[in-house]
């Protein structure tokens, strides 16, 4: 007997576990001293009211999609890929070789190019944990997170001895020729009277993100390979006793991840920034874990998280330009959802489990 | 009757409100926040001196992400603040992709470089950070007693090679045959906030006989200054007067006026005058710090080397070399 309804566990823990990280940053942004219902006000006026707020909104939610997928690809074959952003790195690296050095007719044929190249370095990345995983039983979690390491400092030296323009002062790379630049919303959906989107980062590799989502459901529920996946991620030996090699799906499942979190340098190299800097994912690889977790590894629910956590930083950046509260404790709010949506799951589950039985059993 | 009395005060409210966004600057910092006891401190102390003393007051904004650049921008030029104020040489690009959709907006980078043809709304301020970096090194070359003396920077970026590069020149232009010791923190921007390393490498620098330490390194100057005090030998702090740091222990502080060049943008206002500015020696936009902290460490030989030094900078009889002009340094091998 399942313990709960699915829509309990779908619905009623998250939209929980979000109201009491409201209440306890709002006890927060009481405690300095600033109106918690302004500075709410602020973030979904800021964030979701103006277009150019749902653009900025999209673009954070894009990386979070991708790194979400990513995490959550990887936990189908019991894997904890933490190295999201590293492979995000390498990938952003990918996005750059190939758009620099291949003269592009045009974008959407670049788009395509640097797709396969941020997904082949992002693999690539992953493939030498996952292979340490599989054959030596090096554990990932160890290797992944000391491969972010490796990357940041590949990366500083590639951009900085490698492809920065002689002297320029920033560690990134040059300018990506115009013909990549990939159309944002501003491009797509403003009109000469109708100025949407305004500035705003978001591109056309939100629709790729959404893509990425639905191949995500296809791989895990509706391949041959998804099961073979999810029969690793439930009982290696029971696997291995139906036929599943155990290193081939760990390293599948690691290159499909790793490729996921490096096209997450589709969106910040070749859509935003249009160059490569130095701090492109920004944490959004280690973001990536908490959409996962609060999306319960399901397409559909990464991508709900990802909006969410899109909507937490952009509300942030609102409540950073309007308000005095400072920084540090912008950062604390979204901790706390991280906090209550991924960690403490089990403080909102546990309780309402024993609530919903307790129903059962009078309804039996 | 009621309702245009309402819509002229409405009307007023909003001449009023504008009027007073428009004289309203605002000041954007680097990703490495607005404490960092150094670089964006002193932007930030040179703006709270600004409205101290005209009774005016500004926006500020300490980013999260690398996109937040335009968007800070954007937002403060669409809430009609000017001018609109950064720190840190990032900021280059992202105004320059700016700077064209508002044009009666002026924007100022400080540390960074937008073309002024392009761009004829923003003023790039440089910081001759090479020739402040000489004097130190010549104050640093006379105080060495062992004839080995140390750099700590932060980040390997060529900005800090740039501080490196000229210290050592003028550490060698005192004592040919002294040794400079150069490491950098680290790779990431973590290595401008790690006192903890900055302490390690100072320690190391002083195991292989350093005596005196120019730490460029942000926040993990704070670690390199107090391990030279705990192991009493001399330590240079940079960007703003860190003397007081350590009293006596610390021999000086290569001056970067961020805080003065910030508070002349403010002072400005609208008819800030666009272009490229280059501080130096000779526009007192860098230099060393001598105050009651350190007034016994500097002898008077010193101060005339240094004197000296700067007068033939400024005359130009003395070159000093400028890491980002080539990507290279004669003085030093990273």
């Amino acid at each position: 007997m399942e313990r709960m309804p699915a829509w309990a566990d779908v619905v009623l823990i998250p939209l929980i576990s979000l109201l009491l990280a409201a209440i306890l940053s709002a006890l927060v942004i009481l405690a300095i001293g600033e109106n918690p219902v302004e500075a709410f006000n602020l973030m979904v006026e800021g964030a979701l009211m103006r277009s150019a707020g749902w653009g900025y909104t999209l673009y954070y939610a894009t990386n979070f999609i991708f790194t979400g997928l990513a995490v959550a690809v990887a936990f189908h074959a019991r894997m904890f890929n933490i190295g999201g952003e590293g492979q995000a790195m390498l990938g952003g690296l990918g996005v750059a070789l190939v758009s620099l050095y291949i003269p592009w007719p045009h974008w959407s044929l670049a788009l395509l190019g640097s797709c396969v190249g941020a997904a082949l370095f992002g693999a690539a990345w992953a493939f030498i944990p996952a292979y340490l995983q599989a054959k030596r039983g090096s554990h990932i979690v160890i290797t992944t997170i000391m491969f972010n390491f490796i990357a940041a400092a590949l990366l500083n030296y590639v951009l900085v001895s490698l492809l920065k323009p002689v002297g320029a002062m920033d560690p990134a790379s040059a300018n990506f020729p115009a013909a990549t630049h990939l159309p944002t919303f501003q491009d797509m959906f403003a009109t000469a009277e109708n100025p949407l989107f305004r500035g705003a980062p978001a591109n056309v590799t939100f629709f790729i993100a959404l893509a990425a989502c639905l191949f995500v459901w296809l791989l895990i529920w509706r391949t041959r390979l998804g099961y073979e996946i999810r029969a690793q991620g439930f009982s290696e030996s029971a696997a291995k006793y139906a036929g599943i090699s155990p290193a081939r799906i760990i390293i599948i499942a690691m290159l499909i991840s790793g490729a996921l979190a490096g096209m997450m340098g589709v969106n910040t190299a070749q859509g935003e920034a249009e160059r490569l800097v130095l701090n492109s994912t920004e944490g959004a690889g280690f973001i990536g874990i908490a959409v996962a977790l609060m999306g319960r590894n399901h397409p559909l629910g990464v991508l709900l998280a990802a909006i969410l956590f899109g909507f937490l930083y952009q509300g942030g950046a609102e409540l950073a330009l309007w308000t005095n509260i400072p920084r540090e404790l912008i950062v604390v709010i979204q901790a706390l959802v991280i906090l209550f949506t991924g960690a403490l799951d089990n403080m909102v589950r546990m309780p309402l489990e024993r609530i919903f039985m307790a129903l059962n059993r009078k309804g039996a | 009757m009621t309702l245009m009395t309402k819509f002229l005060g409405a009307a007023a409210a909003m001449a009023l409100s504008a009027g007073a966004a428009l004289a309203e600057p605002a000041l954007i910092y680097d990703l490495g926040g607005k404490f960092d006891k150094s670089f964006n401190e002193a932007a930030f102390n040179g703006a709270t001196k600004w409205a101290e003393e005209n009774g005016g007051s500004f926006r500020d904004i300490e980013l999260q992400s690398e996109a937040q650049r335009e968007q800070a921008l954007r937002r403060f030029a669409e809430a009609g603040l000017n001018p609109v104020i950064t720190t840190g040489f990032a900021f280059s690009t992202p105004i320059a992709n700016v700077a064209a959709d508002y044009p009666d907006t002026k924007f100022v980078t400080i540390d960074g470089y937008v073309d002024p043809e392009a761009h004829p709304n923003v003023l790039s301020i440089l910081f001759s950070e090479h020739q402040g970096s000489y004097l130190v090194g010549v104050m640093a070359g006379m105080a060495s007693e062992s004839g080995t003396v140390g750099f700590v920077g932060g980040m390997d970026i060529p900005l800090i090679r740039k501080f490196a590069c000229g210290y050592a020149q003028g550490v060698k232009a005192v004592n040919p045959d002294a040794t400079v010791i150069a490491n950098m923190t680290g790779t990431t921007p973590a290595a401008w906030n790690d006192p903890v390393k900055g302490s390690e490498l100072a320690k190391a620098q002083i195991s292989q006989g350093a005596d005196v330490i120019f730490a460029a390194a942000g926040g993990t100057g704070i670690g390199v200054l107090q391990t030279a005090a705990d192991e009493d030998i001399l330590s240079i702090g940079v960007d703003s007067n860190q003397n007081y740091l350590h009293p006596g222990k610390v021999l000086t502080s290569m001056l970067k006026r961020v805080d003065v060049a910030v508070a002349d943008a403010m002072a400005a206002g609208e008819d800030l005058e666009t272009g490229v500015k280059v501080l130096g020696l000779a526009e007192d936009g860098v230099g060393v710090a001598i105050d009651d902290n350190n007034a016994e460490l500097v002898s008077g030989d010193m101060t005339t080397a240094v004197e000296e030094a700067k007068a033939k900078i400024i005359a130009g009889d003395t070159e000093v070399h400028d890491y980002t002009a080539d990507d290279s340094c004669p003085a030093l091998t990273f």
